[in-house]
């Protein structure tokens, strides 16, 4: 375990981006946290909380995958692919860093997907414990730990130090890097950090949220189940909900004739709009009700299924506060699994 | 640039000829710019064409793996990427990638076994993979019935093939159907369910459906009526696609992704999963 004073935290800051692009969450204008690429000036958000997930960084909403030119009747196809930059993301809430790996196995599965894969090995995570959480959080429903994130480096931030460990070697590089500006030190205040973000999550809302009901093989158990209906009924099939999960990774390819060749790019897609299983020739999700269901079974059922049981939600609650609506996730576990909480 | 392999690249295919089948169908045939073939495939896999500028889509190989100098993809116009490919010309270059989805079992279940295809309109490409090359190993497998019927004569699908190599093969016996009586058309008139329970096939055969969806559900309890168990009948299924190995999110059916866990499924494994294809 390693310490340092929240005085040195941009003196930290300074080292890491050094060699690296350093992202942290900084307050935006209207006082939510993004994350913000560091340089002097950018401080470090009191809010981990950030209003897009960090999905972005290993799955960008958009992106260029190759070109193409044209001529005649001839095609040429242009791998232009690079390999990311380092960089380092730091203060990742603990259901964040889940999220990568409900990432990492649609992406990191064979066939590998290799912009994913290349930012996935550039990027060093440093997660954060937490202990502002919102009332919307529900980690614990899908066993996170916010005492003690997982990531390259799990840090744990008190009123004035901030404390390190690193869970891989590339963290202990990392830590390496800082030794300027860190000590050895025990574990007892980390205990005690801890123990108080225990208690704070033990005070929240939807602390009783159970995913019991839920997992692999529940197909036939929920699908014709009438109350879909009544959930999707006021969807407006926005896309908020998919935009902001850090888990939602559906994405559409798409072509741009930029008038000297042609770029195929990737882009983020939504399970909630119509035209996402639309062929030239029919439509098998034709109504909202079925695209809503899509998203939830996915989540709860068919991502579990193929999964060894783990769920495509890590309980960050975003959809939460940005459904237009007020629909979410956490209604639907309730009214279709019959759950208390 | 980067080293690592990536399965959504792909390569560049020649258009090395264009036949026309039907009104609205088109059977291309495509090799890599130095004549060969741009990768191997399992019959009933598909592979993704695309036009730059245009888009991808994903389509069945229609040719048979024996085929060891081409492939070929029979293709009805019905949207953008089948227009544009509909007015290409021999020379044209497209992009391919592939192959993707898995096969149907030719070389273990179908083995020994009397087969039955049947087919509905455009339905035939995905099964002349797997017809062809069951008769190119034709000592490998018992009788060959193929039922396959379209709207009228000029929308069957490789009807010269069907005619002179499908129909002459000793132990393929082929009944042809079509819609509504046309002249110049003695053959059967009627509706491809109702055709194949008329014909009233023994049950010692495994099936292979491919078709409309209509087709496929009729024709499915018109063989359960004749006494055959889903077990025994195979079909291949089609959603849009974008990438191919399950990544997109698109082509799901339950927790299934038809690019990789199918195309192509026994359909006692359909009952299993939700009616949403």
């Amino acid at each position: 375990m390693l310490k340092c004073s929240l005085d040195k935290i941009n003196s930290v800051f300074e080292e890491i981006a050094k060699t690296a692009k350093l992202y942290i969450p900084a307050d935006d204008k209207d006082g939510s946290a993004v994350y913000k690429q560091w340089e002097n000036g950018i401080e470090w958000s009191s809010s981990l909380n950030t209003v897009r997930s960090p999905k972005d960084f290993f799955l960008p909403q958009m992106e260029n995958l190759m070109e193409f030119k044209t001529e005649g009747k001839n095609i040429e196809v242009i791998d232009n692919r690079c390999e990311t930059e380092d960089f380092v993301i730091f203060g990742v809430r603990a259901c964040d860093v889940k999220s990568f790996e409900v990432l990492d196995r649609v992406f990191l599965s064979e066939p590998v997907d290799s912009y994913y894969a290349s930012r996935r090995e550039k990027g060093v995570i440093v997660s954060t414990a937490c202990s502002k959480p919102s009332e919307t959080c529900f980690c614990k429903t899908f066993g996170i730990s916010p005492e003690e994130p997982e990531g390259d480096v799990t840090t744990w931030k008190t009123e004035d130090e901030i404390f390190f460990k690193a869970n891989t070697s590339k963290g202990e590089a990392l830590l390496e890097k800082l030794s300027a500006y860190t000590e050895e030190c025990d574990e007892t205040v980390v205990t005690e950090q801890k123990e108080k973000i225990s208690a704070i999550m033990a005070k929240l809302p939807l602390k009783d949220l159970k995913t019991d009901a839920f997992g692999g093989g529940k197909t036939e158990e929920f699908f014709n189940n009438p109350v879909w209906e009544e959930l999707s009924g006021s969807c407006l099939g926005c896309g908020t909900c998919t935009f902001v999960c850090p888990t939602c990774q559906c994405y559409d390819i798409k072509d741009f004739n930029t008038g000297k060749g042609v770029i195929r790019f990737r882009c983020w897609d939504s399970c909630m709009y119509s035209e996402f299983t639309k062929m030239a020739h029919g439509n098998n999700r034709i109504t909202q009700k079925e695209r809503f269901r899509q998203r939830f079974m996915h989540k709860l059922v068919y991502y579990p299924e193929n999964n060894d049981g783990m769920f495509s939600c890590v309980g960050c609650g975003r959809c939460l506060s940005k459904c237009p609506i007020s629909m979410n996730i956490v209604k639907v576990m309730k009214k279709i699994g019959d759950v208390d909480a | 640039m980067s080293n690592r392999e990536e399965t959504l690249i792909p390569k560049v295919g020649v258009i090395t000829d264009v036949r026309i089948d039907t009104p609205d169908i088109k059977t291309f045939r495509v090799v890599t710019p130095d004549g060969k073939k741009a990768f191997d495939h399992r019959p009933g896999q598909c592979a993704m064409l695309s036009v730059p500028g245009v888009g991808e889509a994903m389509f069945s190989i229609t040719s048979s793996p024996t085929n060891e100098e081409y492939m070929e993809f029979s293709i009805k116009k019905c949207g953008c990427v089948t227009d544009w490919l509909h007015q290409a010309e021999v020379g044209q270059q497209i992009t391919i990638r592939g192959p993707y989805g898995n096969p149907f079992p030719v070389d273990d279940v179908f083995a020994g076994k009397n087969l039955l295809f049947i087919a509905g309109g455009v339905g035939l490409a995905p099964l002349r993979s797997v017809i062809n090359y069951c008769r190119h190993y034709r000592d490998r497998y018992g009788d060959i019935d193929i039922v396959y019927g379209s709207r009228s004569k000029d929308d069957l699908l490789d009807y010269n093939e069907i005619i002179e190599e499908w129909s002459t093969d000793a132990g393929v016996n082929v009944h042809l159907t079509i819609d509504n009586p046309q002249d110049g058309w003695d053959g059967h008139v009627g509706f491809v369910p109702s055709y194949v329970k008329e014909l009233g096939f023994d049950t010692n055969k495994t099936a292979v459906l491919c078709g409309p969806p209509i087709m496929i559900k009729f024709t499915l309890e018109g063989l359960c009526e004749l006494g055959f168990d889903k077990t025994q009948i195979y079909t291949t299924l089609e959603l849009r696609m974008k990438c191919g190995v399950g990544k997109c999110g698109r082509c799901n059916v339950g927790a299934k992704y038809v690019c990789k866990d199918g195309p192509v499924f026994r359909c006692d494994e359909l009952d299993e999963l939700p009616d949403e294809y």
